[in-house]
């Protein structure tokens, strides 16, 4: 093997740990959601993903996010809670609230309908 | 001559130093400073306070204050949620407290406050905050209105305020950049053409048309524009693609062989770069906000692939001494392509999604926009926002009923289709329910108003419809779990198959290894596996509402394939739900009319439903009924009357043992009806038992045919009921059912369900939704069958508007067609991928030498989504089996 072949495998090699590590392994910061007057209510900007995308909210305390749409891209266009059954449609430009009560514990996903985008509430006691 | 606004002095329109255009008006400037100052508040010197108070309906206020409304002044206003008699004292001592009141009644009947105020000292937005604190909430109207050539912040200040010095108005915002004044209102209070009023008597002129307001239409809007911009895209990356493409041809032209390849190639990278800057740059942003994110997507693949194409290209391009001879190779052609293939396939993509909600659009569509009302004696035209419960609505042949209500006066046929999938028009007389959307055919007719706005059976439709587009079908749930790592491992593999081409690949080793890589990143569609569930669950939702079937999630719609045992409740389900004349029996001395005529004379004045199916049956019949006299009812027996001068009994055997009437053989015949479900009651005449009447509660027409469609769909049919075991099996063997589970108390149903459940069955339950909630609740899939306006039954998964148990058949159809679009989709995209990108990587090309084109692997991408929606789309030409509509 040429030097050029060996730096290219130990490059490939290299490359493929950060992308495992970036994608995968790496852990998020949750943003604490503040309450006031007993609801949990922060802003959410759809654009290429949520942000912020971690929430982190306690149980039995209603929570209330409003969604900013900004991009037209129709992958967004849509976010689903599927474990409160709650979803909207969001019109880009539009604030759409979505308002429920998380009663247990754990970590609930939050997404796009297409699976793309994706989100996580963590619901702390 | 002109007059400059600011200075006031006069000069000639073509020597004005500086212009401006303010609400349609030139202005012109002696000075650029004049200008400026114009510019501060354009408001104030194009309108100068003295002339600007046009007579005004409503005079504009600064105060916030109409003058005209100095003194008490009343108003009504609904508040919506007033559930309880104590909620309305709450209320009154609420707004009695505040200041400014002078008197707050609160009717519970119509659900309205009515106040008597001073509106200098109080506004009609602290009442309803005040109510709103106090948990209740004041029913308002919202509406939007386009303002015209709305140009300053200034402007906006004296719209909102002429908007809020109206009565009725409690809230008015007007947004500049949207061009809209956001009013909300109370209905009743003040109409549209009001407030259109109060905006133009600032000088300001209103767009003709309300503007709908619907989130739909936000999103039409949105799609819209998505649409242009890739349009534009994709116009402006095809042209210079194709000139791109035509100059990497140029050395087998005579005209351009001459160019030296180094002038070629930086032609060609100017020609490329705005193609992926410009064009391609959502690939770009979407990716970087993406990696943000911690994620990937589709736009990552995108711009990994033509980033190292065109990064490559341009290494060659102007640093060609890196790269040794034989690899200064370009991608220009490549890159451009693949930009304009992929916006291609967007483009088509966008198209086709637009359609996917065909259904729901429909449903808006059919919405009356205006109803005619009669406020004060007067018939006035409303836009239907404005229409209130309680309103007496006027319709007209051929118009739309705008909302749901009872008809007061008049006949007429209504067509139903819309709602009910019923095809035949159904005929209404005052009584009847109307339902909003629905035409009217034939005559004119009035109806008091009763739900109107969300409340109405096409707003609930809608929502319904909606709510369960967003629900997730438990079949994504694989594809969710594939997407989340999809991208990733995509990059992964495209790593590698760079790395392995490069140590162990042919010469050039370098190009190879860069076009396996580009085409493993190109080829991957994580969208089309993303878009399989979503879209059939879209159409297929939609096309059930067309039908009328509501189908409440995707879950649903999913277990409705996987079933295999279907309870039917008897009652309302597979019978009508209530009692009908079946059968006049008599013994000789009297005609059956006579007999008939007499026996229900005597029930007029029962309140009984046997006694009404039998007054109902002898009036079908074109009986005259006289009152009688001396009714009496004797409970558990029967009932006694005089009629035309006889002595006249009803009731059973206990009864006619009473008054020692001779059966005379009639026992046999009431045995016989009996077993056939019915219930016999004697009918003795001046102590002689004379015959006897039957009534039961008949199978509805069509119960029949459905049952044997749902047995042909290899479903195993019980009946469920309450009835004892002979009435049920008699039930049972006229429609055709096998298994009956009869003498079930109604809190056992569910029970029975989940006994079907433990053999393993997979259960559906049909009912009408109120006494079997229960049931209905506990079955895999429970279907209500709903009558016209009822659509919201909480306790279903699929709701049947129209009450016929071909539905049933119907929705089970839809379930296994929408499942099999699915599938379709998802083992499409699964296999175009699984097989795409190992074939990108050159898997092939040891065995036959087979490499592939990142350009085709664009083309196959773009493919590949726009299939997935195509043949979701297909589904739109779901035709059931059974026809739910006669």
């Amino acid at each position: 093997m040429s030097i050029a072949q060996i730096s290219v495998f130990f490059g490939a090699l290299a490359l493929s740990i950060l992308v495992v590590w970036y994608f995968f392994l790496s852990k998020k910061e949750g943003v604490h959601v503040a309450a006031a007057s007993g609801v949990q209510e922060t802003n959410i900007i759809v654009k290429g993903g949520y942000t912020p995308d971690v929430l982190v909210v306690k149980a039995g305390q209603p929570v209330r996010l409003n969604f900013t749409r900004q991009e037209t891209a129709s992958c967004s266009e849509m976010v689903l809670f599927p474990d409160f059954d709650k979803s909207a449609k969001l019109p880009t430009g539009e604030t759409v609230t979505i308002e429920f009560t998380p009663e247990k514990p754990g970590e609930y996903d939050f997404q796009c309908q297409m699976g793309m985008l994706h989100g996580k509430i963590i619901v702390e006691d | 001559m002109v007059k400059d606004p600011v200075c006031g002095m006069d000069i000639e329109a073509q020597n004005a130093v500086a212009t401006r255009e303010h609400m349609g008006t030139t202005f012109y400037f002696c000075s650029d400073q004049c200008a400026t100052t114009f510019d501060g508040d354009p408001h104030k010197f194009a309108h100068p306070e003295p002339e600007s108070t046009p007579e005004p309906i409503i005079a504009p206020a600064t105060t916030g204050v109409n003058p005209a409304l100095s003194g008490p002044t009343r108003v009504e206003f609904p508040i919506v949620d007033l559930d309880c008699a104590s909620c309305v004292q709450t209320i009154e001592r609420i707004l009695r407290g505040l200041e400014g009141i002078q008197q707050a009644n609160v009717n519970f009947a119509t659900g309205r406050a009515h106040v008597v105020y001073d509106p200098e000292k109080i506004s009609l937005a602290d009442m309803q905050q005040a109510i709103k604190k106090a948990g209740y909430t004041v029913g308002g109207v919202k509406t939007r209105i386009g303002v015209k050539d709305l140009r300053c912040a200034s402007c906006v200040t004296f719209i909102e305020e002429s908007l809020r010095a109206t009565p009725g108005v409690i809230r008015a915002t007007v947004n500049i950049v949207t061009q809209e004044a956001d009013v909300e209102y109370v209905a009743g209070e003040t109409t549209l053409a009001q407030l259109r009023a109060a905006i133009e008597a600032v000088g300001y002129q209103t767009e003709t048309e309300a503007k709908e307001t619907t989130p739909e239409d936000a999103e039409e809007a949105s799609r819209k524009a998505e649409y242009r911009d890739l349009r534009n895209r994709f116009t402006f990356a095809s042209v210079l693609a194709a000139i791109v493409l035509l100059l990497t041809f140029g050395k087998f032209l005579p005209l351009l062989k001459q160019i030296p390849d180094q002038i070629n190639f930086v032609v060609m990278f100017v020609l490329t770069t705005p193609v992926l800057f410009w064009s391609g740059s959502r690939f770009f942003v979407g990716a970087w906000s993406a990696f943000k994110h911690r994620s990937a997507d589709m736009n990552t693949l995108i711009s990994l692939g033509t980033g190292a194409a065109f990064l490559y290209s341009v290494v060659a391009t102007f640093l060609p001494g890196l790269l040794p001879e034989g690899l200064r190779e370009v991608y220009y052609d490549t890159t451009a392509i693949i930009i304009a293939l992929i916006l291609l396939g967007q483009l088509l993509e966008a198209r086709a999604k637009g359609e996917t909600n065909e259904a729901i659009r429909k449903l808006m569509g059919m919405q009356a926009k205006t109803a005619r009302v009669v406020r004060d004696g007067e018939e006035i035209d409303i836009p239907i926002e404005e229409v209130l419960v309680g309103d007496i609505v006027i319709v007209r042949p051929g118009e739309k009923v705008p909302v749901d209500g009872v008809v007061a006066e008049g006949q007429s046929t209504l067509d139903e289709s819309m709602i009910t999938g019923e095809s035949i028009p159904v005929g209404k007389g005052p009584g009847d329910d109307v339902i909003g959307a629905t035409i009217n055919k034939t005559g004119s007719f009035r109806f008091q108003a009763t739900k109107v706005g969300k409340d109405t059976a096409l707003s609930q439709i809608i929502q319904l419809v909606q709510q369960a587009q967003g629900t997730k079908a438990p079949i994504q749930r694989l594809a969710d779990v594939i997407s989340g790592y999809f991208v990733p491992v995509v990059i992964l593999v495209a790593i590698w198959s760079f790395a392995v081409w490069f140590i162990f690949g042919p010469d050039p080793q370098l190009l190879h290894a860069l076009v396996t890589a580009v085409t493993v990143l190109i080829i991957a569609c994580p969208c089309a596996l993303g878009l399989a569930t979503p879209t059939s669950i879209m159409v297929g939702t939609g096309k059930g509402a067309e039908n009328g079937i509501l189908i409440r999630s995707a879950e649903a719609l999913e277990t409705a394939h996987k079933l295999d045992t279907i309870v039917l409740d008897k009652t309302g389900t597979i019978t009508r739900g209530q009692p009908d004349l079946t059968d006049v029996v008599v013994n000789g001395n009297f005609s059956e009319t006579d007999l008939l005529r007499l026996a229900a004379s005597v029930e007029t004045v029962s309140e009984h439903p046997l006694a009404e199916a039998i007054v109902r049956g002898a009036k079908t019949k074109g009986l005259a009924l006289t009152t009688p006299e001396d009714f009496e009812a004797i409970p558990g027996h029967g009932v006694t009357a005089t009629v035309e001068g006889r002595a006249l009994t009803l009731g059973n055997l206990k009864m006619m043992a009473q008054i020692d009437a001779t059966l005379d053989g009639l026992e046999t015949q009431a045995q016989r009806l009996a077993d056939e479900g019915k219930t016999p009651m004697y009918v003795a005449v001046d102590g002689q038992a004379a015959g006897i009447v039957a009534v039961a509660d008949t199978v509805k027409e069509d119960s029949r045919e459905a049952i044997a469609h749902l047995k042909k769909l290899g479903l195993e049919v019980v009946m469920i009921t309450g009835d004892n075991q002979r009435t049920a099996d008699a039930i049972a063997r006229q429609v055709g059912v096998d298994r009956v589970l009869a003498e079930v108390l109604p809190e056992d149903k569910a029970n029975n369900i989940k006994m079907l459940q433990r053999e393993g069955k997979v259960v559906a339950m049909v009912g009408d939704g109120i006494n079997d909630a229960p049931a209905l609740a506990q079955a895999d899939v429970g279907l209500a069958i709903g009558t016209g306006t009822d659509v919201a039954i909480e306790a279903s998964d699929i709701t049947l508007i129209k009450g016929s148990l071909k539905g049933v058949a119907v929705a089970i159809d839809l379930s296994k067609a929408t499942m099999r679009n699915i599938k379709q989709n998802l083992f499409g995209s699964f296999i175009y991928n699984s097989l795409g990108v190992p074939v990108a990587a050159g898997l092939l090309y040891p065995f036959f030498g087979i490499l592939l084109s990142p350009i085709i692997a664009s083309a196959a991408m773009a493919l590949s989504s726009v299939t997935v929606i195509s043949n979701a789309l297909r589904l739109r030409g779901f035709k059931p089996t059974v026809s739910a509509k006669k």
